[in-house]
């Protein structure tokens, strides 16, 4: 069998946050894959590639064994749902956190409230367990546009710094989940290539310990 | 055209052209006629029957599998089969009610509401073995080797076992006393081996309780886990204890008796968790991503159906073995194409080669083709008043 290991990435902050941990793996990429246009970047080490996809895709390339390990947000796993998937370890990176918003100091909350977001299991599973009957629109992006216009009167989303909620004239009302990266891990390849993965997982780990 | 003049299949839904469908006929026969050596007798369960002894003993997941419809004459509910497995339990408990161990087999297909895995496939061809009436090592061993053999049979290559053993997770849930809820929570980080949530969940448990329900995460690889799991878990109740020992017996035996397979073990790999109650096991092959089999303990299910037997099985989708395996054989053979015309002596001549387990293929008259694109490879030729196999000249 290949004993290639295949790590999935997002490009942006979680790629940039994971280079430290990667090189304390030993592992360097080779291109960049801001300017680069490949999508398979080599890296240091012959038998180690990188796949640099949307951070939404991280969770089913991993799951289904297209790539070994993976980078993902907490926020796009509880979104995926998780299944099928290993995830042994916080990366204490990328951190947000999952939120309600709304219009500052806006109107009680409607009867039948509408709720525009990307996280819709996540949002459905919120509300559901608070007994509150909703009703949910996808959307993809520009979430904090949709109560100006009258298309939803909360959003939920990640929030970092709140200052685009703020620029909007929404704030924060309900905190959902705290949020950071965790490192996932394909099932069958932990089972396989067991010796190989399993240092890995070590290794960031300990970077990881070494960072907080 | 309109959508409905595509003959599309539902999603899911595949079926299986002739070179295919021989392919999987020629396994059937093959897995069958192996499992019957094995002292495995067939059963051939309902499609269908009542919802409420289909699900009986199972877990929620298989509920929102199972396809629902109403009897018309009775008013109650039927489902269609999602996983066989419980059907034979079913038949052992209530239907034989024998006292010597009974070992059924069974094949056929089963329907998902949902697609699970990779393929998407919601119509399997489920196969699988199942050993009732006996506790011991040694039966959960005979099913190990026989999906292994399925495994071979069916031309997958490079298998890997996983095992693992519900036993360790639930000794240490009863000790912690978690409620069913919380439970649930553990198992599901458990799965997911994320090592920060469980290190949360168990927080306001006895240190020593919550640490060694942390480390079931970290439990796992060759070997040397079972020996590292005796020295973490030395302080576990009995219950988990026992376990462990079962399961460190299984994998000695399985060393022994299996030398050629790589043995992975994993403490909290928990499938089936609601139905086993020992040891589970699965196989994995390179660049599959998923399980391709998987089986385990199950002592339990027959209380409910009158009667308890301790239970151990696997099963597998042939269809996917299928896909995976590599079989030159069962490529279809060539024929002996008979011309339209003849007396009755060619009859005889075709009945003859036909019982001879010859593939004879009559011609018919003004049909289109000839020989070659009917697939023979041979034809039978009149030479001197004898009807002769002869091959196709070009």
């Amino acid at each position: 069998m290949s004993n290639t290991l295949t790590i999935a990435l997002s490009k942006g902050r979680i790629f940039k946050e994971t280079l430290p941990l990667l090189a304390h793996a030993g592992i360097v990429p080779v291109d960049d894959p801001e300017t680069s246009r490949k999508l398979i970047l080599d890296t240091n080490q012959a038998d180690v590639k990188l796949v640099i996809i949307r951070a939404s895709d991280v969770p089913t390339y991993v799951q289904y064994g297209a790539a070994d390990l993976g980078v993902a947000g907490k926020d796009v796993l509880m979104e995926h749902g998780g299944e099928g998937l290993y995830e042994p370890v916080d990366l204490n990176i990328a951190r947000c956190k999952l939120m309600v918003a709304g219009p500052v100091g806006g109107a009680a909350e409607p009867e039948h409230m509408r709720i525009a977001t990307k996280y819709v299991h996540t949002t459905r599973r919120y509300y559901a367990e608070r007994g509150r009957q909703v009703e949910i629109i996808k959307l993809y992006g520009s979430m904090e546009l949709a109560p100006l216009v009258g298309l939803a009167d909360r959003i939920v989303d990640v929030v970092d710094t709140g200052n685009t909620l703020k620029a909007n004239g929404l704030e924060p009302l309900e905190h959902i989940a705290d949020i950071s990266s965790r490192l996932v891990v394909n099932k069958a390849s932990m089972k396989m290539k067991h010796e190989r993965v399993k240092e890995f997982i070590d290794r960031i780990a300990e970077a990881v310990g070494r960072s907080d | 055209m309109k959508l409905r003049d595509r003959w599309l299949l539902p999603e899911g839904v595949g079926e299986l052209l002739p070179a295919e469908a021989w392919a999987l006929e020629t396994v059937r026969r093959q897995l069958l006629d192996c499992y019957r050596s094995w002292g495995y007798e067939l059963v051939i369960p309902p499609f269908i029957e009542y919802l409420d002894s289909l699900l009986t003993g199972t877990g929620h997941d298989l509920d929102l599998q199972t396809f629902k419809l109403t009897d018309q004459l009775t008013g109650r509910t039927l489902g269609v089969r999602a996983d066989m497995t419980p059907q034979v339990a079913r038949i052992d408990a209530h239907r034989l009610q024998r006292e010597e161990p009974v070992r059924l087999c069974y094949l056929g297909t089963v329907l998902h509401t949902r697609a699970d895995g990779f393929a998407g496939s919601r119509s399997p061809m489920q196969v699988g073995a199942e050993l009732f009436g006996n506790a011991s090592v040694a039966s959960d061993l005979e099913v190990l080797a026989l999906m292994l053999e399925t495994l071979r049979l069916t031309g997958v290559q490079d298998i890997h076992l996983d095992l693992g053993h519900v036993g360790i997770f639930r000794g240490l849930a009863a000790e912690a006393g978690l409620d069913a809820d919380r439970e649930a929570t553990l198992f599901d980080a458990l799965q997911r081996k994320a090592i920060p949530e469980l290190r949360e969940l168990t927080a306001d448990l006895p240190v020593e309780q919550g640490a060694r329900l942390c480390r079931l995460a970290t439990l796992n690889g060759g070997h040397e886990v079972l020996i590292e799991a005796r020295t973490q878990l030395a302080g576990a109740s009995a219950a988990t204890r026992q376990a462990l020992d079962n399961l460190c017996a299984i994998a000695d035996a399985a060393r022994e008796n299996l030398p050629d397979t790589p043995l992975h073990f994993d403490l909290a790999e928990l499938r089936g968790y609601t139905f086993h109650t020992g040891v589970v096991f699965a196989a994995f092959v390179p660049g599959q991503g998923q399980e391709i089999a998987r089986g385990g303990r199950y002592d339990h299910i027959g209380e409910v159906f009158g009667r308890a037997r301790p239970a151990t099985g696997f099963s597998t989708d042939l269809k996917t073995l299928l896909a995976l395996g590599r079989r030159p054989d069962v490529a279809r053979p060539g024929g002996i194409f008979a011309p339209a015309d003849g007396d009755a002596a060619l009859r005889e001549r075709i009945a003859g080669l036909r019982a001879a387990g010859e593939r004879v293929v009559r011609g018919l008259p003004g049909q289109a083709g000839d020989a070659g694109s009917m697939g023979c490879d041979r034809e039978l030729r009149c030479q001197d008043g004898q009807w002769v196999v002869a091959d196709l000249v070009e």
